[in-house]
């Protein structure tokens, strides 16, 4: 059969332009073509895993500014409480001193009231003497004739003065 | 008819292996000589098809102009005078000394090719093919029979060694001469951009050479890849640049290169030797010391041998098929017009469309069966590189 024959022009032409292809196309075209592909894919894996790096260096960045505010929140924070407890200190120490002294205040003046009125109180005693002693000098000089009449008229006095003495 | 395109469909499900040589029988036997009944067997039919091919490029219906071309018979006479698609196929399926363009018979132009004879008593002779005038005329002692060169005297029986650039030989340079251009500028777009993606064209065939390095050679062979990956590019490439340029249905394409079994026997020889001369102790040893039974190597061996030598057989035949088979689909379906338009000049106008919508369905199966092909012709021989030099401590590790 003609079909199935290998004609020899054919094989020697085909294995001569075959090899010939096979040099050319592996030295000229598919030696620098692979390592374009192959030097591109490096450049390619290198880009991703330096994105990749990147990115991990951004998350672990900002992971760290996050932890950096949360720590300068929780520090104001700490530092606001502790105003707050100063100033409430310092209202409750206010307070505590204004009330002492006011204690202290009302204590002297109700020392001095007393003593205002211990003061009086003598004072009113001595008068009362005095008014019994110019009392009983009217009444001497008054004569003394009726006796009940006179010791009647003495008490009477004398609740009249404790009452406006004690007024 | 109906049975090729059952069987073209098989093929195409898959079954790759050896339907379509079983397909180009098939054809063989329904179109080569519609007078001839189909139980023809098929040494005696091709005896029949040079019988009545003895011109270079009769194949019209009009039986004057080969009447007075005709040196032969009056029975040649009386068959050439029909057409005769099964002739028609061979001719175009097969090789010749001048590339056919137009026309018929003495009107055909074509364009002559060189033709370079060595024998041992004249030694080396070239000359053009047009001095055969299609094969009418007799020159330096040589004549043109059934597309073969032949000593003019009958009685010479010193072998000639034909070294013609015929039209396989012109239509495989040409490819080989468009894949040389394609791929230098290619690797020239590549260093000359370094580190960036390719345009336009060259994008379209990164992918495919992508596709070899990564999903052909490196599962087959692993880290000794790289060594092969250049290899295995030029058989795709050759063989898919070939399928697609035999697809092309005027000059340069049409000549049927990949399925031509010279082609596709070089081809399987460069697998064949690649693999020998790369296979490691393991696989010699698979082949000669099998890990079995001293008494199994009776049997073993010679089976082991016959394996190396099948593979690339196969691989042979298989992308020879399944080219050829392709075109004489396609061929087939044309010269549907041709026998209907001889019985009936209607008849014919009447089934072109037909025709031409099987013959543009087949072209699109034959693009896809252009890639299939190389592609599995390609895969293959990763395999059995990657077979030849596997590294691995027991034999039996592959089945």
């Amino acid at each position: 059969m003609q079909l199935v024959t290998p004609a020899i022009g054919l094989v020697f032409w085909m294995g001569l332009t075959f090899s010939i292809l096979l040099f050319i196309l592996r030295k000229f075209a598919w030696k620098p073509i692979l390592n374009s592909i192959s030097e591109r894919e490096e450049t390619i894996h290198n880009a991703l895993t330096q994105a990749e790096q990147a990115k991990a260096e951004m998350a672990r960045l900002q992971g760290e500014n996050e932890q950096l505010l949360a720590q300068a929140r929780s520090e104001r924070d700490a530092m606001l409480k502790e105003a707050r407890e100063i100033r409430e200190k310092i209202i409750g120490e206010a307070k505590t001193s204004a009330e002492d002294e006011a204690k202290k205040l009302i204590a002297r003046a109700n020392d001095e009231i007393s003593k205002q009125k211990n003061a009086a109180m003598d004072e009113l005693k001595k008068e009362v003497a005095n008014f019994s002693i110019q009392i009983a000098e009217k009444l001497v000089s008054d004569k003394l004739e009726n006796n009940e009449a006179q010791q009647k008229l003495i008490a009477h006095h004398l609740t009249d003065l404790t009452k406006t003495a004690t007024a | 008819m109906s049975d090729n395109q059952y069987v073209v469909k098989s093929a195409f499900f898959g079954k790759l292996l050896f339907l379509p040589l079983f397909l180009f029988f098939v054809a063989n036997l329904a179109w080569g000589n519609p007078e001839n009944h189909a139980a023809q067997n098929v040494a005696e039919h091709t005896i029949a098809v040079s019988d009545s091919s003895h011109n270079g490029h009769v194949h019209g219906t009009e039986a004057s102009v080969h009447a007075a071309s005709s040196e032969h018979s009056e029975a040649a006479h009386a068959e050439d005078a029909k057409y005769d698609p099964g002739k028609m196929i061979m001719e175009h399926i097969g090789d010749a000394h001048d590339w056919h363009l137009w026309g018929e018979g003495e009107h055909a132009v074509s364009i002559p090719l060189p033709v370079i004879l060595y024998t041992s008593s004249k030694g080396l002779t070239i000359f053009s093919s047009a001095n055969f005038h299609h094969g009418h005329e007799p020159f330096q002692g040589f004549m043109l029979h059934d597309g073969h060169i032949v000593w003019e005297d009958e009685t010479n029986t010193e072998a000639i060694y034909d070294l013609s650039i015929t039209k396989n030989v012109a239509a495989m340079m040409v490819a080989v001469l468009f894949l040389i251009v394609v791929t230098i500028r290619m690797s020239k777009h590549y260093t000359s951009r370094p580190g960036q993606a390719p345009k336009g064209f060259y994008n379209l065939i990164e992918p495919l050479i992508l596709f070899i390095r990564d999903d052909v050679a490196k599962p087959a062979m692993g880290d000794k890849a790289h060594k092969f990956v250049p290899l295995l590019l030029s058989i795709f490439f050759f063989i898919f640049v070939n399928n697609l340029f035999g697809l092309i249905p005027i000059f340069p394409g049409g000549a049927n290169v990949t399925g031509n079994i010279a082609v596709t026997m070089v081809l399987a020889l460069v697998v064949f030797i690649t693999v020998n001369l790369n296979g490691n102790k393991y696989y010699w040893k698979h082949i000669f010391m099998p890990d079995v039974p001293v008494l199994m190597y009776i049997i073993l061996i010679p089976i082991e041998i016959l394996g190396v030598i099948l593979k690339p057989f196969v691989l042979m035949l298989r992308l020879f098929a399944n080219i050829t088979a392709g075109h004489i689909i396609i061929l087939g379906f044309f010269s549907l017009i041709f026998i209907f338009g001889a019985m009936n000049p209607n008849l014919g106008y009447a089934v072109s469309p037909l025709s031409v919508a099987f013959t543009v369905f087949m072209s699109m199966l034959e693009l896809l069966v252009a890639f299939l092909q190389a592609f599995v012709f390609t895969l293959l021989t990763s395999i059995y590189i990657g077979m030849a030099i596997e590294e691995h401590h027991h034999a039996e590790d592959h089945h």
